[in-house]
């Protein structure tokens, strides 16, 4: 891989490289070391308590590294890109392992050893007590027969329920803060009468061993910092051991009280979530320039440091989030799905809490370094208001029109809107943002987990077999696989909520068995640390104790089913140009020898994507119904069940599994990602797709992802920057979600294609993340030459 | 009454066709024939077919569709026929894969203007607006104004794109409607007007110098093309014409070739075939001409703001 040297510094140019090339490795310490804390407390003590000794054996016991140079320190694993496993969520068989190191993307060394421990330390141990083994047992066949026919996925099946981000309350409150407040917390328990006493004193017990675990491990870095002090030769060096020794008994025992404090608190307890479970959901320190703001201008006040300086340990905390390669998958999730991102998605502008302009010095300074670092880890978006000077969000432009995927854009006032809708308070909406993808979510005070994808388009494809799944020829929706015959466009779709409801009833009952399994078994008492109000509440994250909890179904492929019905209102309802029988056959055989209807159902129905009321009223039809479906069920842990609708990669599996749709779609083709246009139907330009998008009610859901890709020369010059402003900005008065820009023309991705090596620094935006074009498969590198470049004529 | 007329495209998220973000309507139908015209289709008043071969799956479609035994069929596939073609679309109505597309079709006022106004909030956030284009807008006068007329309720920004070749009376209600004209300076001598546009310039000379008299915005632009009006005598009648009207930036529209194709799907044959895209060295040649004769110049897409006159 060509890695062109970046950083402001020789520093940073030293640990970003040693970053950028070190090949990603599996690390069986973590699995080892959960195991021996299992055997030694498993059945003995309470699960909270279970858990936090199991941290606590982690702090304690897990290598520690301070690499050379390095401002920040801590690691996951035992040094950079070394990446643990959860045996306790879902354990990799052999075949995982040699699907990990062998297959040619996404790929991590497992060397003979770790697969020998693999088989005879760690299966042995976790065979049936994984969570993944625990939540298969416990679906119905009903639950089965969907999820294989590729309806939903299950996102705990491989990870344990996370999807939250930090607010800013670390930054005022030492975990000593957190212990005595416990304390206060359980004498108050002990001299009450509340029902409940012995299970909140377990759980409050078990936060306290965990803050108590993580000081401990910053002071492992501090000894080690001071033990490398006295044997360096280099007095420079020398002193910058001294401080990170400093920095580290300081933090995150007490809160912080510079910027370098600051930014390690966070990473301490950054790596505190992230190990205690495998939460490769997003934890992120969310709004980083307004939580920083206060350190920096105080730090330049005193002296302490100057703009570069900040610069420079911004651009270390950038390494420190890519040395952290996600964890792979197991089972066939593995081998559908592969990228080495966390999902870490770091907030830019937005608005204060008291609603006024979010912008600082720092925003900008933040804006330079990632686009000095453009490292995959950590993402980076930013949230535009209407009170944020156009400036902004025309540096935001400059840094998306390099093209190399990042910042995605939010809209401030519609993330405001739907937290408000889903009930949140006006402050912690304001103090909210987006994570992840595109997932809305009250910082530091919600749990918003996503629980799987949603196939909306095979949906239809069952509705049209009458309940039978055409790829397995088992009848797993309503109905009995007979001929069916709709006389009209509305009887479809009558015939279509049917069945959606009884998917998603299928999905949400899976759920709500897993939340409690999660709930009861997997507590995550460090986390519970960061989250109001578990602490208050003396209860659990996966429990229910923060102060909000959502649980989202992703709708997946609303462009591909608006414009497949789109196709039977007018082919076969209205102008009568084909029979429902003839058309199906014609779909079940692929369009074998019917290229001409194929091409005729492509170029003669109205598609979603151009503002034409024809198809885009369609499409809220069937926005409205998922809605309807799925919004405002109750969760298990008294949270609600809401929508959003993004695909991160899903919409390539979703479609695998679905037969030629009457869009004129080929069997096994990808689907529309997000809620863009079907891949190259939107003719009208960018403004007609934005008013398209616009038209489903964002404020309903909590996200939509929405992907426009330009070719670089429509957004060059002062023209093409204002373009891009005035777009955003109208997309955003639409009440527009998110938007995010993909800049590359397609003879440069075909050329990239065609030769990978002279193209590795190339990072496109996928799907709420960015990736290196040469690590997607060729299917999704195809279908982003194919997505429309949109010309300006 | 009800007010038609006929166009060949709506483009919306155009950049280069006035301020902001545009839509820009293009008139079917222009008087001239100029022998570089990069929208041929757009020439004849009548719609036209749009022929794409390579899009052709040899399906037959519009061979059985066509009631007047115009598409015969070929070794690679259908072919028309047009002696025979009785403009009836047939075709490119039945036709699957836009390998047959019609170029051309009415539309009433009220309802041109309501797809003009689909994206308003763009051009309000953009200072944008509508721009009409050809074919040349002034062929169909009545149309045109009665569109400007519903835009200017609206609060619309207009820009008219025009050679100028038009009745007076026509211009002279557009300018009170319309924010902006382009307006195409081709040539100066007569001589080559006629032989290079098929009409003569003096009518397009002197109003221009009439809209100029009216005050009103306009931006000159003079297409450069290699051998016609890219010499130094051309270009100083150019400057002397300019001065004398009273303009002192012009934004020169350097030849490109991405017109040639569209020769091709039409049937028509284009006159300066292989000619390549005017350099940017010649180009600068040009504009030192224009600049020591007095005349200021923009390359197309440098002059971002239009709302700046040529009167400047």
């Amino acid at each position: 891989m060509i890695t062109a040297e970046r950083g402001a510094t020789e520093r940073v140019k030293k640990l970003r490289a040693q970053s950028e090339s070190t090949a990603p490795e599996i690390s069986l310490e973590r699995a080892l070391l959960v195991t021996e804390a299992y055997r030694q407390n498993y059945g003995k003590v309470s699960k909270p308590l279970l858990r936090a000794l199991t941290f606590k054996h982690l702090m304690e016991n897990k290598t520690i590294c301070i690499n050379d140079g390095e401002l920040l320190v801590g690691e996951r694993g035992p040094g950079p890109q070394e990446t643990p496993t959860y045996p306790e969520l879902c354990c990799h068989t052999l075949a995982d392992l040699d699907v990990i190191s062998e297959r040619k993307k996404i790929s991590f060394k497992v060397s003979e050893k770790t697969k020998k421990t693999q088989q005879e330390e760690i299966i042995p141990y976790w065979t049936g007590l994984s969570m993944r083994e625990k939540i298969f047992e416990n679906m119905s066949p009903a639950w089965l027969d969907c999820y294989e026919a590729g309806l939903f996925t299950e996102f705990m099946e491989q990870r344990a329920p996370g999807h939250t981000v930090a607010d800013d309350k670390i930054y005022r409150t030492g975990m000593l803060d957190l212990v005595s407040r416990i304390k206060v917390k359980l004498t108050e328990l002990e001299n009450g009468d509340d029902p409940d006493s012995a299970a909140k004193q377990d759980q409050l017990q078990a936060m306290a061993i965990c803050a108590e675990a993580l000081i401990r491990f910053a002071e492992r870095h501090a000894e080690m910092a001071e033990e490398k002090a006295r044997v360096e030769q280099d007095s420079a060096r020398k002193d910058e051991l001294l401080e990170i020794a400093r920095v580290c008994r300081q933090v995150p025992a007490q809160a912080p009280r510079n910027m370098w404090e600051a930014l390690q608190y966070y990473w301490f307890v950054h790596l505190g979530v992230i190990t205690e479970l495998n939460t490769w959901d997003a934890f992120c320190p969310g709004r980083l320039d307004q939580h920083l703001e206060p350190f920096y201008r105080q730090d330049l006040a005193a002296g302490n440091l100057d703009c570069e300086r900040a610069r420079e340990l911004l651009q270390c905390f950038w390494v420190k989030f890519n040395n952290q390669p996600a964890p792979p998958k197991v089972g066939i999730t593995l081998k559908e799905s592969g990228t080495y991102t966390d999902f870490a998605n770091i907030n830019l502008g937005g608005v204060k809490a008291d609603g006024s302009d979010g912008v600082n010095d720092l925003t900008y300074l933040l804006l330079e370094v990632i686009d000095e670092m453009r490292l995959l880890q950590p993402s980076t978006n930013v949230q535009v208001s209407k009170k944020n000077p156009d400036l902004f969000i025309r540096k935001a432009g400059e840094v998306i029109r390099r093209g190399w995927g990042q910042p995605s854009v939010f809209n401030v006032e519609a993330v405001i809107q739907e937290l408000l809708t889903q009930g949140k308070s006006l402050v912690d909406a304001r103090c909210g943002g987006t994570s992840g993808c595109v997932e809305t979510g009250a910082f530091g005070k919600e749990s918003y987990i996503l629980t799987g994808y949603f196939n909306l388009t095979k949906v239809l494809e069952i509705t049209i077999n009458d309940g039978v799944d055409p790829a397995t020829g088992k009848l797993i929706g309503l109905g009995s696989g007979k001929e069916v015959q709709f006389d009209s466009f509305d009887q479809l779709m009558d015939a279509f909520k049917r069945q959606l409801d009884h998917f998603i009833e299928i999905k949400i009952t899976g759920n709500q068995i897993i939340e409690e399994l999660y709930a009861k078994n997997m507590p995550a008492p460090f986390l519970s640390l960061i989250i109001d109000d578990c602490l208050e509440n003396a209860r659990d994250y996966n429990a229910g104790g923060s102060r909000y909890n959502t649980n989202y179904v992703q709708g997946v492929g609303i462009g591909s089913i608006t414009d497949s019905l789109a196709a039977l209102k007018k082919h076969v309802f209205e102008d009568k140009k084909y029979t429902w029988q003839e058309l199906k056959e014609i779909l079940q055989k692929n369009f074998a020898g019917r290229e001409e209807v194929r091409q005729y159902l492509i170029h003669k129905t109205p598609h979603y994507g151009n503002d034409d009321d024809y198809a885009d009223s369609i499409m809220k039809q069937v926005f409205k119904l998922f809605y309807e479906s799925v919004n405002g069920r109750p969760s298990y842990r008294g949270g609600t069940y809401r929508i959003n609708m993004l695909p991160t990669t899903c919409h390539v599996y979703f479609g695998s599994v679905i037969g030629a749709t009457p869009d004129g779609r080929l069997s096994g083709l990808p689907l529309s990602e997000g809620i863009s246009p079907v891949q190259g139907v939107d003719l009208n330009g960018p403004t007609a797709v934005i008013k398209s998008a616009a038209k489903m009610d964002h404020l309903l859901t909590g996200g939509t992802l929405l992907n426009v890709k330009f070719t670089p020369q429509v957004l060059a010059g002062d023209k093409g920057l204002d373009s891009l402003v005035h777009l955003v900005r109208s997309y955003f008065r639409m009440d527009g979600h998110h938007v995010q820009f993909n800049v590359v023309d397609a003879e440069t991705l075909k050329k990239a294609q065609q030769n990978p090596e002279a193209y590795g620094n190339l990072i496109v935006r996928v799907a709420g993340y960015s990736d290196y074009f040469n690590n997607l498969s060729e299917q999704l590198q195809n279908e982003i030459i194919q997505r429309t470049a949109h010309e300006s004529l | 009454m009800k007010i038609k007329g006929t166009i060949f495209n709506i483009q919306r998220f155009s950049l280069h066709d006035g301020p902001g973000i545009r839509t820009t309507v293009f008139f079917k139908g222009c008087p001239l024939n100029c022998i570089w015209c990069q929208n041929p289709e757009g020439i004849s008043r009548e719609p036209l077919l749009i022929r794409q071969q390579q899009k052709c799956i040899s399906c037959y479609s519009c061979f059985e569709q066509c009631p007047q035994g115009a598409v015969k069929k070929g070794i690679s596939g259908p072919k028309v026929d047009l002696s025979l073609c009785q403009s009836c679309f047939k075709c490119s109505e039945i036709c699957p894969t836009g390998a047959i597309e019609k170029a051309g079709r009415m539309i009433r006022t009220e309802d041109l203007v309501g797809e003009l106004l689909k994206d308003r909030l763009v051009f309000e956030e953009s200072g944008g607006g509508v721009t009409f284009s050809g074919g040349e807008p002034f062929l169909q006068p009545a149309f045109l104004i009665g569109a400007l007329q519903l835009l200017k309720q609206k609060g619309i920004h207009t820009v008219i794109e025009t050679c100028g070749y038009s009745a007076w009376k026509p211009l002279e209600q557009a300018a009170a409607l319309t924010d902006l004209f382009l307006y195409d300076l081709k040539l100066i001598d007569e001589d080559q007007y006629l032989k290079y546009t098929g009409i003569s310039g003096t009518e397009i000379l002197k109003n221009l110098k009439k809209l100029v008299n009216l005050n009103v915005a306009i931006q000159v632009r003079m297409p450069i093309i290699k051998g016609i009006n890219d010499d130094q005598k051309s270009l100083n009648q150019a400057a002397a014409y300019l001065r004398e009207a009273g303009i002192k930036t012009i934004e020169l529209i350097p030849y490109h070739n991405f017109g040639e194709a569209k020769y091709e799907k039409i049937g028509l044959e284009y006159k300066l075939k292989g000619m390549s895209k005017y350099s940017d060295a010649d180009l600068q040649i040009v504009r030192t001409i224009l600049n020591k004769a007095g005349i200021m110049t923009n390359s197309e897409g440098e002059l971002n703001d239009h709302s700046r006159t040529g009167r400047n």
